[in-house]
């Protein structure tokens, strides 16, 4: 079994990404953004991709959708969704896919609806462009999706404005979920919220997985937040994923110092206060060699000699108090 | 101001006067155009105090007014009344109109974004010598580069990052930097606002484990305004939690954690993530909670033998032992009207 075949029960995955490399190419030197990354996301799986920021995590979510621009260039691998190969697909092809197959809540995702129209003509949008609906019955879907995320129908009339951020985060993801797609990205969906709001928009991404059945790839640096939500996990470092496994298992054992580092970094909320250790400032892995398969379903990059701390420290920091 | 100042009327163990002791603090500011009379109260009535060599964290959601608090304290907001005393003396009343170099030298800021707190054209040399220049701690040329490679070594970077331009360095490094800036005044007293959270999630840890080194090497007392409930718990010896300008709770770190009192601060627990608990988000407890704490309706501690309730009156009622200084603000207190607005108010549609 490969990494890109484990997929969250029996499914067909959904969409798999094998051996995929995307560069930044400069003039004089090019960077490796995303190096040679698998894996897969069966029907009805929340996926998750945890790393901080700059390891490439955000690439591949572009990558999926097609959106990378100059100077970033896909060298290799393949993304496959539902068996189509995504990275040929013809401009009216991607058009389609597009918010129909896959859909994508970005970063702040609330600062993205236009501020001049309101929430009802940008719901509508989406039906009567890419679903070819009349505007009545556009109007109509418009209202039932807020209903969806329980928003008010009044609130159509709306300017983002004058929601708060909760809302206009929740209006964004009936959006996404308009054309019923069966790949929904979160790319840190929650991040400028408050916890409480963000624990409510992800209760109810939950319900709406539940209730459309679609797939996720869930994005975020929040470990907690990732155990919770997501089925299996991958941990990414430097453009390569350092391991992967079933959360619960990641949770239970990371194995990878990066992920026992990342893990660290949040404390838990009970039991006796026991210091933690971070990753040691200037710590690097450089050469992350391939998965390797510990336990039915955990993968882990082998750490190599390569990786040391600045000046040959440890690797994790703070124990010794 | 007797009721309202049970936290600061049981000192900590072996000191005699807080370090930093906040009374009856609010902030008003004016909004709507040039002859609007409204006002926005983002502090009413704050008392809080630090003791040395003491952490406390405090919490609350954006717009809360944490951080309002915290730049009153730094004397970067002037306060509409209310006293802030540091070692005894009010400020306030001692330098009316800005902070004096002698305040600066007692209490120092180490801010959210590391990125933008160092200037950009000049080396990690710079920052620290100019704060030892500024504080007369400057002495010959030998002690004072002694100095410099002391503070490098207390933060945990090596000496000869002190040519280091700030771009070369990471953020935690660059936050480290910022620490050693402020302690290179000796200060008794810093207020860091959220100094983790434009972090690397891996390097936050560190920064905390530092700031945990220097209260129990140094002895310096700490604010740490957090919205992070989790690292609040880890480092801090108190925590007190503010919601909508005012404080609702405070007491022991783990005992708030284990036992919140207030639906506002239950409510703020619950939603922590929490992989040990997944899937444990329940709405009907959640409006429960919420309603409790917007449209309050009973008190818990009613019947309270020390502070009867009270609607119009910020009661506090103890919690559990007094050792652990665990208080509640009476959950039937409604304050009146002018206070910011919140985002609790405004979704109600879940």
């Amino acid at each position: 079994m490969t990494v890109s075949q484990v997929s969250f029960g029996s499914h067909e995955p959904v969409l798999e990404v094998k051996d995929l490399t995307v560069k930044y190419v400069g003039d004089t030197r090019s960077t490796t953004a995303v190096d040679r990354v698998s894996f897969s996301i069966g029907t009805g799986e929340i996926f998750g991709l945890a790393g901080e920021s700059g390891c490439g995590k955000s690439t591949i979510a572009n990558s999926i959708m097609r959106l990378l621009k100059n100077p970033a260039k896909i060298a290799g691998g393949s993304i496959l969704f539902g068996g189509k190969d995504v990275l040929a697909m013809s401009p009216e092809e991607l058009r389609r896919f597009r918010w129909q197959d896959v859909a994508m809540v970005f970063q702040s995702a609330m600062n993205s609806l236009n501020p001049v129209l309101t929430i009802g003509e940008q719901i509508t949008d989406i039906y009567t462009t890419h679903a070819g609906y009349s505007r009545k019955e556009s109007l109509r879907r418009a209202a039932e999706l807020l209903e969806l995320v329980r928003i008010d129908p009044v609130r159509l009339r709306s300017y983002p404005h004058q929601l708060s951020g909760g809302m206009r985060q929740r209006a964004v993801i009936a959006m996404a979920v308009a054309l019923k797609p069966s790949l929904l990205i979160l790319d840190e969906p929650t991040t400028a919220l408050d916890v409480v709001v963000q624990q409510e928009i992800m209760a109810q991404i939950k319900e709406l997985q539940h209730e459309l059945g679609f797939s996720v790839l869930f994005i975020t640096h929040d470990m907690s937040l990732m155990v919770e939500l997501s089925h299996r996990m991958a941990v990414m470092y430097g453009g390569r994923i350092v391991e992967t496994a079933k959360a619960s298992d990641i949770h239970a054992s990371p194995q990878h110092p990066y992920t026992q580092a990342l893990m660290g970094a949040f404390p838990p909320l009970t039991g006796p206060r026991v210091p933690l250790t971070g990753l040691a400032d200037g710590v690097k892995f450089r050469n992350i060699p391939d998965l390797a398969e510990v336990s039915p379903g955990h993968f882990v990059a082998p750490v190599g000699a390569d990786t040391a701390g600045a000046a040959g420290g440890p690797v994790l920091e703070g124990a010794s108090r | 101001m007797s009721a309202t100042t049970l936290g600061a009327a049981t000192p900590v163990a072996g000191t005699t006067r807080p370090a930093l002791e906040i009374r009856g603090l609010s902030k008003t500011f004016p909004i709507g155009g040039l002859f609007s009379r409204k006002a926005v109260r983002a502090l009413h009535q704050v008392d809080l105090s630090l003791g040395r060599g003491e952490i406390v964290a405090l919490v609350g959601e954006s717009g809360s007014g944490k951080s309002t608090l915290a730049r009153c304290v730094a004397r970067l907001e002037k306060p509409s009344s209310g006293e802030i005393l540091l070692d005894g003396v009010d400020v306030l009343k001692r330098d009316r109109f800005q902070a004096s170099r002698a305040y600066r030298s007692q209490l120092q800021m180490v801010f959210q974004d590391p990125f933008g707190s160092l200037n950009p054209a000049h080396r990690i040399e710079h920052f620290l010598r100019r704060s030892l220049a500024i504080h007369g701690k400057a002495g010959s040329a030998a002690e004072t580069q002694q100095r410099l490679e002391e503070l490098m070594a207390t933060v945990g970077l090596q000496p000869d990052m002190l040519n280091s331009y700030p771009h070369e360095l990471s953020g935690g490094q660059r936050q480290r930097v910022a620490i050693a800036r402020a302690l290179a005044v000796e200060p008794q007293v810093i207020l860091a606002d959220e100094p983790t959270s434009m972090l690397d999630v891996s390097v936050r840890i560190g920064i905390l484990n530092l700031m945990r080194k220097l209260r129990d090497e140094q002895g310096i007392s700490m604010l740490y305004i957090t919205h992070d409930l989790a690292s609040a718990r880890y480092l801090a010896d108190r925590t007190a939690v503010m919601f909508a300008g005012e404080l609702v709770e405070e007491g022991e770190s783990l005992d708030l954690l284990a036992n919140p009192a207030h639906p506002y601060t239950q409510l703020l627990v619950s939603a922590v993530p929490d992989p040990a608990r997944s899937g444990s988000y329940d709405p009907v407890r959640r409006a429960e909670l919420r309603a409790a704490v917007m449209m309050p309706a009973s008190c818990a501690f009613d019947g309270d033998p020390e502070q009867p309730c009270s609607a119009e009156q910020p009661v506090r009622h103890r919690v559990g032992s007094p050792e652990n200084r665990h208080w509640v603000r009476c959950h039937l207190y409604r304050p009146a009207a002018g206070s910011a607005g919140h985002a609790l108010v405004e979704s109600k549609v879940s």
